[in-house]
């Protein structure tokens, strides 16, 4: 499997952000996506994930199963943690094992230590509970791509470390990981793309 | 199927337990009914006249004032761009919220509002025919106003755009409800007027999934 961008371009609201981007992932490689803020990284993840309109070149993913589109085979986590505070942690995560057709949320639960915390509403997390609940989504369901805006932030050391141990086993399985990160998180890149200011 | 059971359950748990949901729209019929003879005086012939047209101007605002949430949330937190990598169209999430919406708030005041009609004098023969049409119009006015709420998801302050979005299309919701509860139940005319009603249902069943869904995909951009 791989994901092939040529000539990538960017556009939002007539503003170009990027333009002739290029740039191959093999099956197991870690992508970072470096630059100044503005320079366009999460709305090239956004464009991965299928949330913008490619404005210019091709994006395309060779050899996924079953031909499945570009954003059934992606995990996107963004700044955004999409946890519900109305609900326990527990719904909050049977919901989307039931959206992305997985079961494993006890599992998934537990690797980030959250099974403590299972019965209790959303409200009381922390910003960091909140961020790990929502990575938790990543483990509900095998997708061969985990899109990252910038992973690690309000997590703690013991989970940081966690998260890239997860990262390094779905690499070891042929998985793919892109992330934005402004800093070092813990997993070393295979390759690095700096975005230039636009 | 099961994302779509998904999303009801989901939905109306976070309606019952938030405020603002249906206890809000409960509340805003009850204080609006109480006012009415306030401000038309205590005439019971005259409330009597006007109260199944108050009760459905009522039911309208009642549905529109609970609409502006009804993606704003999971356009804020993030939840509608997950829902892009799920394999459960668009479309028929943005059905599954409308339902939600009718379930939780629609259908409780259709059913709740003509007793209400007891603060306006309303004659007891209206209250079946009242409720009759009301379930259906009811159905109508949350599909409808959820076009509103999908255009309005992203906009803070998008509940005063909604109301002028969506009352233009509960005009043919008014008039044909109106008149299915008011003439006597036997007459021609408000039994053809309560098929026109259900007409006007389906319609806003079958064009809600994707005006909604196409006004959220604008978001995507």
């Amino acid at each position: 499997m791989r994901l092939i961008a040529d000539n990538l371009a960017c556009e939002r609201n007539g503003r170009e952000v990027f333009q002739g981007l290029s740039f191959s992932i093999p099956a197991g490689d870690y992508l970072e996506l470096r630059g100044a803020n503005g320079s366009g990284k999460s709305s090239l993840l956004r464009i991965l994930a299928g949330l913008l309109p490619v404005a210019g070149g091709s994006l395309t993913l060779e050899g996924s199963d079953a031909g499945l589109p570009l954003n059934q085979c992606c995990h996107y986590s963004g700044h955004q943690d999409a946890v519900k505070s109305a609900l326990t942690v527990r719904e909050n995560m049977d919901f989307w094992a039931t959206m992305y057709g997985g079961a494993a949320v006890e599992v998934a639960l537990a690797e980030f230590s959250l099974e403590g915390l299972a019965d209790h509403p959303a409200q009381i997390l922390s910003a960091g509970q909140r961020r790990r609940l929502a990575l938790t989504r990543l483990l509900l369901t095998p997708r061969p791509i985990w899109l990252l805006d910038e992973p690690a932030t309000a997590l703690d050391v013991t989970h940081q470390e966690k998260l890239v141990a997860l990262a390094v086993s779905h690499l070891a399985r042929g998985g793919m990981v892109v992330a934005a990160t402004h800093g070092d998180w813990g997993l070393k890149p295979a390759r690095q793309l700096l975005l230039g200011e636009a | 199927m099961n994302g779509f059971r998904a999303i009801l359950v989901r939905d109306i748990r976070l309606s019952l337990r938030q405020a603002g949901g249906a206890g809000a729209a409960l509340a805003f019929m009850l204080a609006f009914l109480v006012l009415i003879p306030l401000a038309i005086g205590p005439d019971q012939a005259t409330l009597s006249l006007l109260a199944p047209g108050l009760l459905w101007i009522s039911l309208l605002l009642a549905v529109l004032l609970t609409t502006d949430r009804m993606f704003q949330q999971d356009y804020e937190d993030g939840t509608l761009d997950l829902f892009n990598a799920v394999t459960l169209p668009l479309e028929l999430n943005c059905l599954a919220k409308a339902l939600t919406h009718w379930l939780t708030v629609g259908l409780p005041l259709a059913l709740i509002s003509p007793l209400l009609g007891v603060l306006l004098n309303l004659e007891a023969s209206m209250i079946a025919p009242l409720m009759l049409a009301m379930v259906p119009g009811s159905l109508a006015l949350s599909l409808l106003a959820s076009i509103g709420g999908a255009v309005t998801a992203g906009l803070r302050r998008g509940g005063l755009l909604v109301p002028l979005l969506v009352l233009p299309l509960y005009v043919p919701v008014l008039i044909f409800g109106f008149s299915a509860s008011s003439g006597e139940a036997s007459s021609s005319s408000s039994s053809s007027a309560y098929l026109v009603l259900l007409a006007v249902t389906l319609i806003a069943f079958v064009v809600q999934p994707w005006a909604s869904a196409a006004a959220l995909r604008a978001y995507f951009q």
